[in-house]
């Protein structure tokens, strides 16, 4: 309906309007320039923090799952006391011996010990009590010496396993497999040394300095009621569902539950904390997304406000316009465009600046967001907001100016 | 006078209009008759014309002239189609403008009319060239070879050595010929100027007045709104208007403008 020359003429004033103002176009689109940039900082972390959480579920492994005491929801305090609750070793063993659909199961419970070897001395270390399913469970194996075996275990021996940063922290020789050391004042012999993993869950363990002990010999140097985690595998991921059935029908009829009876106990597969996870991003997605709105709201009052300072400005301009042939549509279709290329430009400005900001996040150290990255849909959403925003706000001032009488244009002074 | 009756004679092509005659021609270029306008401020009324008829032919250079407040300014606003009448009727070509919507009406301004402004209304941060090419961004089409079209009416107003200047580097005069060049690039019917020399000084008002005869002279209708009996005597005919009605309309040699017309010969000669 225009013809070319009018397009290129539309876009090329535009710009030349915008470098003309420099500083009054910067200063109005600096609502959509924040906007956008906060948006994409925000989403680029989420992104970088998701793809975190996803990894190190994945190395975890999709099979796994977790058993914990857990009080039943409206129930009063006093019907369900912590101790009564608590998982026990009992139990722990009934899942090995009778589940089926279980590969390897394991309790873990941690107990603070003063370590030393020689002069050396780390106080408080965390000294985990597992069985030799932990090996499976945890897919951890030995680098040098042997992991843990039943008969360690059943016997009660007093040996250990230790990481590769224990040994730099006790001082030890780099094949410590015989040496002994004290651990809460006994004497420990190192039976082998385990891989080191990855950080376990946002450096739950403070001191990467990791030491493994029988489950049986930990129990004993525990208080009568002592706190245990439960990790295990399913044969598979797909068995998980029919799994965890058997796990808590195994787990109730320990503890006695009749039917109907609420659970005192919870179990859960690692795929369901992924699903919770999956859907807390994709809210706070939402709210971010939310926060893009307000401020493109509040930008959009400014793109609006200078456009109509634009239209008054030109208003002998727009006359001219309409004097040599320009419709109504024209003008509108002018002033509409010219609004539309500066929210562009603001979410162009905004979309660099956030992306410097994404690059910011991934140097931060400790925060885990070295992932952090802007996705393309990202990149999209807020070019097609920022236009939105332009042809919403750009509308009232551009249908102002191709309303104006053209006679009276051209007399305004 | 003696000057521009020979050019006339000698140059103008197509049927001869002999302004004393008041020939009357079967199609003329503008037809107006009864032409009323009525404006609302507030509560009052203001008749600006009153049933005004008149009747312009093809290559014709007239001068309407008017005190303020004569409806002058609200017959060039009618004549270039910048506004509609109350009552009446306007054929431009024959064509009835008088009842046409906004965005024929920006159609018709495109094609057939060109404007000329007292105070040039040139776009500041736009070259001579990008200037004078404005009406073809609105065009309907044709507008392939534009920039040959662009100089080739700079070059006809005596600027194409200024083509990439932009107005605040250009003089008074200058402007004004860029503003000309703006309005003959169409090809316009008519080239309607509002007090063209209102803004220069009185050796420019010559050259650019010289400029209009020129154009005048090479084909082109031109009409121009004045109150300045020395730029009226530039043209062939004059039209008085008071009260929102035709006063007189004569040949230029008729009217009290007329007396001028030694002088403009004296110049054309000096110059």
């Amino acid at each position: 309906m225009m013809n070319p020359l009018f397009w290129l003429q539309a876009i090329s004033l535009a710009f030349s309007q915008i470098w003309a103002n420099k500083s009054r176009a910067f200063l109005t689109a600096l609502g959509i320039i924040v906007g956008v940039a906060s948006t994409t900082a925000v989403i680029a972390a989420l992104t970088g923090l998701k793809a975190k959480v996803l990894d190190e579920f994945e190395s975890v492994g999709a099979s796994k799952f977790f058993v914990f005491p857990d009080r039943p929801d409206n129930a009063p305090r006093n019907m369900y006391p912590w101790e009564k609750i608590l998982i026990k070793t009992a139990e722990v063993e009934a899942i090995r011996d009778e589940c089926t659909l279980v590969k390897a199961v394991t309790p873990i419970t941690e107990v603070g010990l003063d370590v030393e070897s020689g002069d050396k001395r780390i106080e408080g270390i965390t000294i985990s009590g597992i069985w030799p399913e932990w090996h499976d469970v945890q897919n951890r194996f030995v680098q040098e010496g042997r992991p843990f075996s039943s008969i360690d275990v059943e016997s009660e021996r007093q040996v250990c396993l230790i990481n590769a940063d224990a040994i730099v922290e006790l001082d030890l020789p780099s094949n410590p497999v015989g040496v002994a050391i004290l651990i809460g004042g006994r004497r420990f012999m190192i039976v082998g040394v385990v891989e080191t993993t990855q950080a376990r869950f946002f450096g739950m363990n403070t001191s990467s300095a990791e030491i493994f002990i029988p489950f049986s010999v930990a129990e004993k140097m525990q208080d009568r009621n002592f706190f245990m985690r439960v990790e295990g595998l399913f044969v598979s991921p797909e068995t998980a569902v029919e799994g965890e059935d058997e796990v808590r029908f195994v787990l109730r009829r320990m503890r006695g539950l009749g039917p109907g009876e609420p659970q005192t106990f919870q179990v859960a597969a690692i795929d369901k904390f992924i699903e919770q996870f999956k859907a807390l991003a994709a809210g706070i997605t939402a709210i971010a997304g939310g926060i893009v709105g307000i401020s493109l709201l509040v930008g959009g009052i400014g793109i609006m406000n200078i456009m109509l300072v634009s239209v008054s400005e030109r208003t002998r301009e727009i006359g001219l316009r309409k004097a040599v042939g320009a419709t109504p549509m024209a003008i509108l279709l002018q002033f509409l465009l010219e609004a539309v290329t500066l929210c562009l430009v603001g979410g162009f400005v905004g979309i660099a600046f956030g992306r410097l900001a994404a690059f910011g996040l991934t140097k931060i150290p400790g925060a885990q967001l070295d992932q952090a990255d802007i996705p393309f849909w990202a990149v999209a959403l807020s070019f097609v907001f920022s236009a939105v925003t332009g042809v919403v706000f750009g509308m009232f001032p551009a249908i102002k100016a191709s309303r104006l009488d053209p006679i009276e244009a051209l007399r305004h002074e | 006078m003696l000057r521009q009756g020979r050019r006339m004679g000698d140059e103008r092509p197509g049927p001869a209009v002999n302004p004393a005659a008041r020939v009357v021609e079967p199609l003329p270029l503008i037809d107006v008759r009864a032409l009323e306008k009525i404006y609302r401020v507030g509560v009052e009324t203001i008749h600006a014309l009153r049933g005004l008829d008149l009747t312009i032919g093809r290559n014709e250079m007239v001068a309407i002239m008017g005190s303020s407040g004569s409806g002058k300014s609200t017959l060039m606003n009618m004549l270039g189609c910048l506004d509609r009448p109350t009552s009446g009727v306007y054929l431009l070509n024959g064509r009835d403008v008088s009842r046409m919507g906004a965005k024929e009406l920006a159609q018709v301004r495109n094609e057939e009319i060109g404007f000329v402004f007292q105070s040039f209304e040139l776009l500041p941060r736009q070259t001579a060239l990008e200037n004078v090419e404005l009406p073809l961004i609105y065009a309907q089409g044709g507008w392939r070879g534009r920039r040959q079209r662009a100089l080739a009416a700079l070059d006809r107003v005596g600027l194409a050595d200024r083509v990439h200047h932009r107005p605040n580097q250009l003089s008074g005069g200058q402007r004004q010929r860029v503003a000309i060049a703006r309005a003959i690039l169409n090809r316009p019917s008519i080239l309607l100027a509002d007090e063209p020399t209102g803004n220069l000084d009185s050796a420019t008002t010559i050259e650019i007045l010289a400029l209009f005869r020129q154009i005048h002279t090479e084909g082109q209708t031109v009409i121009i709104v004045t109150h300045e009996d020395e730029v009226a005597a530039h043209c062939q005919r004059v039209v008085r208007l008071r009260d929102g009605r035709v006063l007189s309309d004569v040949p230029v040699a008729e009217d009290i403008a007329g007396r001028h017309l030694d002088m403009i010969a004296a110049r054309g000669t000096a110059s």
